[in-house]
Order: C-alpha cells, then structure tokens, then sequence
C-alpha cells in the first residue's frame, strides 16, 4: 500500500523547497507520494522540471488562499 | 530540575554552557543540575576540515579536550547513549547507567555517509572527516591536471561547502601554477549554482570569471570508478580525474535505532525546538539532529542553542520560556583563499550577499579561533 508524506518547506531558503524534496524522496518507496508545502514560489516550476527530468510523476500543483504552495509527487521509479 | 544534554558537539556545548551561566545560583544551591554524555573526551572545529584540504590546517589544530570546555558543575561523561527511555523520562548508556531527566536536549549531529551511492566511497574526497580531509589535501598537491569534479549529495552539512571548496580549489590550483592544465566542472542538484537563490547570482558569475564550468540539476546516482565516471539520477555522465565529494548524510545511529527520526532526523518543531509528539515537551532537539527544514551547519545550531538555554532558564526562573527561534542563520562563504563574504537569513528573510572582501575573509579567520570562546557559551 503506498503512503503520503508531507515535507514542510515554507520559509526554508536554504537547502530550500526542491532540495527537501529530493532528500525525501530518497526515502520513499516507489509508488509512494509525497506533498510539498512550499512558500517559494519557484517551486511551481523547478519541482516539475525536476521530476520530469528525473521520471517521476506530478500528481498535482495548487495554491492555498495563504499563498503556500502544495506539490504532489508519486516516485515513479 | 535535572537537565540532561546528549551531545558534546557545537550544539550541546553551546547550549550547557549558556545556561550553566544563566542558573548558575541554582545549580549551586542544588536546585538544578546539567549532565552531559557524549561519544568522544575531544571537542572537533568542524569548518575547519576544509583548511585542512588545502594544507592550511593541520587536524591537531581543531580539537580541544571536551571537558576544558565546559563551566565548572557541568557533569561531564564520555559515555554514549544507546537507549531513548522517553515515557520514563531517562535514557541508558553504553556503560549500562541510568540517566533520569526533567529536561533533554538532543544535539547528537550528523554522519557523512557516502556509502549511500554505490562507488562513491571509494572513488572520491571530501573534507567531512579528518582523515578524509588529509587524504583530500594529498590528492590535491599531487595533481599534475586533468578535470576535477565537484558532486553533491543530499541533504548534506554545511550547504557552502560546494561552493568554498570549489573556489578554494581554484586558488590552490592557480598557486601550483596548473590552472592552463586543470578543467574544474562543479555540479549541484537543482537548477542553479547554490540553494539560496541571491548566493546563486552571485557565485555563477565569479565562475564564468574564473573559467569554471557547471552543471545544475545533477544528482549523484553512482560513481564508476571503472571508468572514472559519475552518473546521475538525471541521466547524465561526467567524467573525473580528480572527484571532490559533498557526501549525503544522515543522522546519527542511535536516533535510528531508537525511532526517533526516519535517517536520524528528529521531527522538531521549527519555533519551540521541542521534540514533535506526546514525548516532546520537556525534551528539546538541536542542530543537525532535527528535521527542520533549514541549513544544517554550525551557526544553525549555535543560534538555537542560544534560544534553547534562554528558555530552560526562564523556565527554571519564571515559570515559562521567553523566545522562539526565527530560523537565524549566519554562514561565512570562502570566496577562495583571500576573499569571504557571507550569507544571514531567516524563516523570513533572505540573505543578500554582499561581494566578497578580504576584510570577510580575516573575519573568518579570526572566528576559526574565536570559535573556542563561542563553544564556551562566551560569543
């Protein structure tokens, strides 16, 4: 059964949004997902070109009224 | 009140010895009492590993007896802990003694662990030990040129290091008189030069000046020594002669063992520095050990120990804590051997790097050694 795991990256500028996320995808299993809350909003477009770039899978990019960012991202491989 | 401190590095230091000085009178009175365990009777300079690469330190130089660092009353152990007992509120060591607490702080660090992609180990150098640090240098003043490759792990300590040793590299090659023979080809894992994105606009610059080549959106996937060859988990391949490693890292073994943190990383939260769950309010967790989102490197830890003897002294005097950490962090960045500017941000704010001077740079120099009253809590 795959799992979420969210990765709080709001108000981190360094190592930063994408970096936590590579860092835990490492973690992750293949088929699991994982939510990125992000305050950066370079994070809308480094994240996917990334993920592309890698071969996983976006699943989903929506802004809250707060303005914080959640990314969803299966590891594909 | 018993307040037990596990770890002897920056963070632990810092912190049993800012508040030793705050309660001071009611450790005397035997009101409140600090114990501290640790791993090693040695106190290591971390940052200063990178000196050692490039021969301008010796591993001696870093290291301090523990115990002549720390105030008079501080209980002092080198007996590591092995066993977290959190709903009892005590933890066992590897000597097998009981350790009871009212109040923990957890400020254990973190470990290179290169052994994590396959090949690199044994293939690379890096400054994170310093064994490593001296193999590192011997490598250096033995190249006669080639391409030298910076690669970068995640997550990993101390996030100037990619840049500092790769503009040190350079100053230390152009020295030998090699620069004409030598290609330095740095990599990093997102799409552009450093983590902080102003960091970043400076230092692509001062690369294209000084001829070094980069490739962003590159992380490790294995090295082929065979073939002196690093592949990436984006697909691509570059060659090496020389491989200068920022290795991933984890957290230390007993957080793992103990579940207290997935790799060794402690989930804390960002403000208080408490422990996340039913067992974090009276256990408080320091520097590289948590999970916080934020740079794991020395002043990371050296401004939330800060915070966190603050507020075990307030709450030992008045009944509550008094700050919340802000995310404060200070690195200097080593622009090469004779320039340094630095980065200071927080949750908030983000740094606005300045260029690089050589007055930064004797700033620094002056702060390796100062660093010794920093440890004591007097900084």
């Amino acid at each position: 059964m795959s799992t979420e795991r969210v990765v709080d990256a709001r108000g981190s500028f360094c190592p930063g949004p994408l970096m936590e996320l590579i860092a835990n995808m490492k973690m992750m299993a293949v088929g699991d997902t994982l939510e990125l809350l992000s305050t950066d909003a370079g994070s809308a477009a480094d994240v996917p070109e990334w993920v592309k770039k890698v071969g996983h899978e976006m699943v989903g990019t929506e802004q809250d009224a707060e303005g914080t960012w959640h990314i969803h991202v299966r590891k594909a491989k | 009140m018993r307040i037990l401190v596990v770890g002897g590095g920056m963070g632990g230091t810092i912190f049993a010895n800012n508040l030793a000085r705050r309660i001071h009178q009611e450790m005397k009175a035997g009101k409140a009492r600090i114990t501290m365990l640790s791993a090693s009777d040695q106190h290591v300079y971390q940052p200063g590993w990178l000196y050692v690469a490039m021969g301008r330190a010796t591993p001696d130089e870093l290291v301090r007896e523990q115990a002549s660092l720390l105030e008079p009353g501080i209980e002092f152990h080198v007996d590591p802990v092995e066993e977290f007992h959190l709903a009892e509120n005590h933890v066992k060591t590897k000597s097998g003694k009981v350790h009871e607490y009212d109040v923990m702080v957890i400020s254990t660090g973190s470990r290179p662990t290169p052994e994590n992609i396959p090949g690199l180990k044994e293939n690379s150098v890096n400054c994170y030990t310093a064994e490593n640090a001296v193999q590192f240098f011997h490598q250096l003043a033995d190249f006669k040129g080639g391409r030298i490759v910076v690669a970068v792990g995640l997550p990993h300590k101390c996030p100037m290091i990619p840049l500092e040793v790769t503009f040190a590299m350079h100053d230390f090659i152009k020295d030998k008189g090699l620069l004409d023979k030598t290609e330095f080809y740095y990599t990093y894992p997102i799409g552009r030069v450093h983590s902080l994105e102003n960091v970043a606009k400076w230092a692509a610059p001062e690369f294209d000046r000084m001829g070094i080549k980069y490739e962003t959106l590159f992380n490790m996937k294995e090295v082929d020594g065979k073939n002196a060859a690093v592949l990436s988990e984006e697909g691509g391949t570059v060659k090496y002669d020389l491989l200068v490693a920022v290795p991933p890292h984890k957290g230390q073994e007993v957080i793992e063992k103990n579940k207290l943190g997935e790799n060794g990383w402690i989930p804390t939260n960002r403000n208080s520095l408490h422990m996340e769950g039913e067992y974090g309010k009276n256990v408080l967790v320091l520097g590289d050990t948590t999970n916080i989102p934020i740079s794991k490197a020395g002043s990371t830890t050296h401004f939330e120990a800060e915070v966190a003897a603050e507020n075990i002294a307030a709450v030992i005097k008045i009944g509550r804590p008094v700050r919340e950490y802000d995310g404060k962090v200070f690195c200097f960045i080593e622009a090469g051997k004779d320039r340094a500017t630095y980065a200071m941000f927080n949750y908030t704010t983000p740094p606005q790097p300045k260029a690089p001077t050589g007055a930064v740079h004797a700033f620094k120099m002056a702060y390796n050694q100062l660093y010794w009253a920093s440890a004591r809590g007097l900084l």
